[in-house]
């Protein structure tokens, strides 16, 4: 949209990637003389703040700079040789994939800090805290924005400590052992990953993702394609999460701090799909066309799965626990995803990363929603909060109130907001996948998924009714609406829900070239 | 007779050289030095070393050999090639760094364990582990190993009047003689069917071995390698291994868990790579599954570690340092089924490098927090950053390098050397032990880390760290940083060929 020279937006990637890492480094220093605030946590707060804040602006920038005529072409193209004994590069790009992606981790962490610096989590030093989250936001960024397939393992693994940390300091109930289920099965996933890359490289003779992708898995036999796409889509599929893999998902969600949860969903379980889409759909196609219909089958499993527990836990006297509840429907809205990935046809892929930005917005939003609820009523039991008749949070605070059920019908799909073109265009690339495909197999599991759907509305409209509508009694404690810095914090994300509703095609437009060049077979 | 004597190129001996000559004037100066000036013999050791490993600057232009057989300049004892030079810059490197923590700990004992004797010991031992890697005949090579051993068992069973430690020293005493005269046997069987100890020499001539003689030959290159294996401790030969450096001094179980290793490995891949390479498919299913045992004996014995019982850290040290064992045994292993068996090799050296100056900095903060907690629990370790955050943030460093994450971006890249090694020589299940192995060294190396940044119970101590330490500490650390940032360093030797 603007003119932006190509050298000045590669040092804008490598800036949005060095900065926050930096920063971090930089939050552990005492406070120099000038910016120490009312108090050293006060400025370290800050410090968190002014940093994200500045990678959104570059990423903002960027996303500007970006030609947007040619969404398909690697831009801002960064490739310095680094460890030449592994053949590891430092190859930094963007494209229409990334790029949506890139702005979404920046945003969703800039909106953390913000929220962070008015409602620090109860825990240690908020110095940690803050250097975690920017390291984090860094390791998210950087796997997102390179294109070597070890340094997108390193990336991969970048976030797994600071996570760790986040939830097990900074977390709820049960935190510790959250934190231990997070961090092993990630790692046991993400080293069955690496032996997949390094098949994959070691055969290929490259680790360069551009010309794996151009290559397009000519130069690997359909055996190590098999061996490499289970390898690596094992490592993925826990991230994502996918079903049955799905099990540290809702006990890290449900002792996450509030922020931590936002970032687990918005942004981490992205790295996942997001791995699907630019490793193994184009560097091992063959591989891939394989598993499809078993990916599919475990996504639709997954939908299913994830709407009735979180049926079973929206139900009267279960208590059930609302972080609880949106993390089981994470592993659902994964479901879609996947679905449209393992189709393989572009409206599929299309849909499934148009859900993938979706899902952060919407989700991202309901977790800022409950963590604020809990806040104020100090629990996230929905018995304890709806008591017999509902917590009638419609009543106590009205804004909050609207704010949970527009957020809980964004997420049930309701056209003209960001969470329907996704899972619609998920369907239907498994109405019609790829030729090789099974197509019998795939319209089976497009039924199922739209069952889901329906599954879906109903949880979401029982947690509606409990908790926003109901009545309470009169002389009920008011509880304190939605606060100016809250507002601040959730007005992007649903500004942006109702964007995305209403122009879908400024996603799509981005991702759609990109994903049929992918398809097609690397760099057209 | 004039053919009888050999020719000494004194450059290229210097660095073992250099380090024993020093020894042996600590050990005379020891008897001549008043009590108070005791210290001074320590930081001679200290600047022996550093000078022995300088010695190694002028060797790096090209390959050198000495001792010679007048008759075949081809067949040479000692070879200063790159191997040898890289093997030797980590034992140096690694007795160095050794040799600091030992200055504040014999500072600390106040005149329990002998000065004079203890440098002696040290040095000796340094020289030995600095002559294995170049020896290339299987005499010098068992002569090193001797050199390298026999003073480790005395500097084990240091601490006078410590049952505990002279219980350690005699176990490891006798399970390593045991180790040692089942390698000459080995030895013995493969000089019967060769003729030769010459390892390039038996390389040439094993291959044209008397069928009736294939059998012992085939025994023989099995049993020489118990003797490596014990040293470099693999499992079935690592039970020594906590006990030991449960008793022995702090320094010493630092030192023999670096240069210790580097000793067995070196003579392992010698023996293997350059002496029986055409016995591959012997050794390398044996040292496979000697890999696969090994790392999983060592990790799980060191996530059953209590961390409240006494000793628990220098026991955790201990056992995660065979579970690192067995990750250096993979490429060896995989060197025996891959065609280019030099980088698989490399892959080795470049991991033991940076296990070296890793290990050697986590035993450092150890040594530092055992001062005040002498149990050395790893729940002493609890609130570290809040007395010394520095150590702690160092601690936590070097620990998440040996699991293998980021930050410790060093370690996650040695261990993908070793993966890629075992994936290109098509050992994808050993590939997959050591990734189930990963993922259990990831826990117990995180439960260490979260303690250090735990709050403290009751008000943090500040002490003071001694200089040596603090340069011990500051070493490794930088060292570790900066082969963060350029991997390449170390990972350059997985790329070309060593020999």
């Amino acid at each position: 949209m603007i003119d932006i020279s190509e050298s000045v937006m590669q040092i804008l990637l490598a800036f949005i990637v060095v900065v926050p890492l930096i920063g971090a480094l930089a939050a552990l220093l005492p406070a120099p003389p000038g910016l120490k605030g009312k108090s050293p946590e006060q400025a370290v707060l800050r410090h968190g703040v002014t940093v994200t804040g500045v990678v959104l602006i570059a990423a903002i920038v960027l996303a500007l700079g970006f030609d947007h005529d040619h969404p398909s072409k690697m831009q801002a193209t960064t490739d310095i040789s680094w460890i030449p004994a592994l053949d590891v590069r430092i190859h930094l790009g963007i494209d229409g994939i990334s790029l949506p992606l890139l702005v979404l981790t920046a945003l969703l962490t800039f909106l953390c800090a913000l929220y962070s610096y008015f409602k620090m989590p109860a825990g240690p030093s908020p110095k940690a805290f803050v250097a975690l989250v920017l390291v984090l936001e860094s390791g998210t960024l950087a796997t997102f924005a390179v294109l070597d397939l070890l340094l997108f393992f390193l990336a991969f693994e970048m976030v797994l400590i600071p996570m760790y940390f986040l939830i097990a300091r900074w977390g709820g109930e049960g935190r510790t052992q959250a934190a231990w289920r997070f961090i092993l099965f990630t790692l046991l996933g993400s080293v069955v990953m690496l032996l997949g890359l390094l098949l994959i490289g070691l055969k290929a003779g490259t680790f360069d993702m551009v010309a794996l992708a151009t290559d397009n898995g000519r130069s690997l036999t359909a055996s190590v394609q098999v061996i490499a796409v289970l390898a690596i889509g094992i490592g993925l599929a826990v991230k994502t999460p996918m079903w049955p893999l799905h099990s540290w998902l809702p006990d890290a969600h449900t002792s996450a701090p509030t922020v931590g949860s936002v970032l687990l969903a918005g942004v981490l379980l992205k790295m996942g799909t997001y791995g699907f889409v630019r490793i193994i759909l184009p560097i091992a196609p063959d591989g891939f066309h394989t598993f499809a219909p078993y990916l599919a089958a475990f996504a639709v499993v997954g939908i299913v799965y994830g709407s009735l527990a979180c049926l079973a836990l929206a139900k009267r006297g279960a208590r059930g626990d609302l972080k609880r509840l949106i993390a089981y429907s994470s592993v659902g809205h994964m479901g879609f995803v996947l679905l449209g990935i393992a189709s393989t046809t572009p409206t599929g892929v299309n849909g499934a990363l148009f859900a993938n930005i979706a899902h952060g917005l919407i989700t991202g939003l309901l977790f800022f929603l409950v963590g604020a609820l809990k806040d104020r009523t100090g629990t996230t039991d929905l018995d304890t909060l709806a008591e017999k008749s509902g917590a009638a949070l419609y009543g106590k605070a009205p804004r909050l109130g609207g704010l949970l059920a527009f957020g809980a019908v964004a997420s049930l799909g309701l056209p003209g907001l960001a969470g329907f073109w996704g899972e619609m265009l998920a369907m239907f690339g498994a109405f019609k996948p790829a030729a090789d495909l099974s197509r019998p197999a795939f319209l089976t599991f497009m039924s199922i998924a739209a069952f889901g759907t329906l599954l879906t509305a109903a949880y979401m409209l029982i947690v509606v009714r409990r908790v926003c509508m109901g009545a309470g009694p009169q002389d009920a404690p008011q509880l304190a609406d939605v606060h100016t810095y809250e507002l601040a914090a959730w007005t992007p994300l649903v500004a942006l829900t109702v964007v995305a509703g209403l122009w879908p095609r400024a996603l799509l437009g981005l991702t759609d070239p990109a994903v049929q060049q992918l398809l097609a077979g690397g760099t057209r | 007779m004039s053919t009888l004597v050999q020719s000494v190129d004194w450059l290229a001996i210097a660095p073992p050289t250099i380090a024993a000559v020093v020894g042996l004037v600590v050990l005379v100066a020891d008897l001549f030095l008043d009590e108070r000036r005791k210290a001074l013999l320590g930081w001679v050791s200290v600047a022996g070393l550093a000078v022995a490993a300088l010695m190694l600057l002028p060797l790096l232009d090209g390959d050198r050999a000495t001792f010679c057989l007048a008759g075949d300049p081809h067949l040479c004892s000692y070879t200063a090639d790159r191997f040898t030079l890289v093997i030797q810059f980590l034992v140096l490197g690694g007795a160095l760094l050794a040799a600091l923590l030992s200055v504040t700990v014999l500072e600390d004992a106040k005149r329990r364990i002998p000065e004079g004797e203890f440098w002696f010991l040290l040095l000796s031992s340094a020289a030995g582990a600095a002559l294995l890697p170049a020896s290339r005949d299987l005499a010098t090579l068992v002569v090193a190993l001797e050199v390298a051993s026999l003073p480790a068992f005395a500097l084990v069973g240091m601490r006078y009047g410590d049952k505990r430690s002279s219980e350690a020293a005699l176990k490891f005493f006798l399970s390593s003689v045991t180790a040692t005269a089942v390698s000459l046997m080995g030895i013995s069987f493969v000089y019967a069917s060769t003729g030769s100890l010459y390892l390039t020499q038996i390389a040439d001539r094993i291959q044209h071995v008397d069928g009736q003689l294939h059998v012992l030959a085939q025994t023989g290159v099995v049993l020489t390698l118990v003797g490596f294996a014990f040293k470099t401790a693999a499992v079935p030969f690592h039970f020594w291994v906590p006990d030991t450096y449960v008793g022995a001094p702090l320094p010493v179980a630092a030192y023999l868990s670096v240069v210790g290793k580097a000793v067995g490995f070196s003579g392992l891949i010698l023996v293997t790579v350059v002496a029986l390479p055409s016995y591959s498919d012997v050794w390398g299913p044996a040292l496979a599954a000697l890999a696969c045992l090994t790392m999983t004996v060592g990790n799980v014995g060191a996530l059953r570690q209590q961390a409240t019982r006494a000793y628990s850290a220098v026991r955790l040290l201990a056992w995660s340092s065979v579970g690192q064992a067995g990750y250096l045994l993979v490429p060896i292993a995989a060197a025996g089924y891959s065609k280019d068996a030099q980088k698989a090799i490399g892959s080795t050296v470049a991991y033991a490098l940076m296990y070296a100056a890793i290990n050697l900095g986590a035993f450092a903060v150890a040594a530092l927090v055992g001062r005040t907690r002498t149990l050395n629990r790893i729940t002493d370790y609890r609130g570290l950053y809040a007395s010394n955050p520095l150590a702690a943030l160092f601690l936590a460093f070097f620990l998440l390098c040996l699991a293998g994450l980021p930050p410790g971006i060093i370690g996650l890249f040695a261990k993908v050397t070793v993966f890629s090694a075992a994936v290109d020589a098509g050992l994808g299940w050993l590939a997959v032990v050591m990734a189930v192995n990963v993922v259990i060294a990831l826990f117990y190396y995180l439960q260490w880390t979260t303690v250090l940044f735990r709050a403290p119970e009751g008000e943090p101590e500040k002490q003071r760290v001694p200089a040596p330490l603090t340069a011990a500490i500051a070493l490794s650390g930088v060292l570790g940083v900066a082969l963060s940032g350029a991997p390449q360093l170390v990972l350059r030797f997985s790329e070309t060929g060593l020999f």
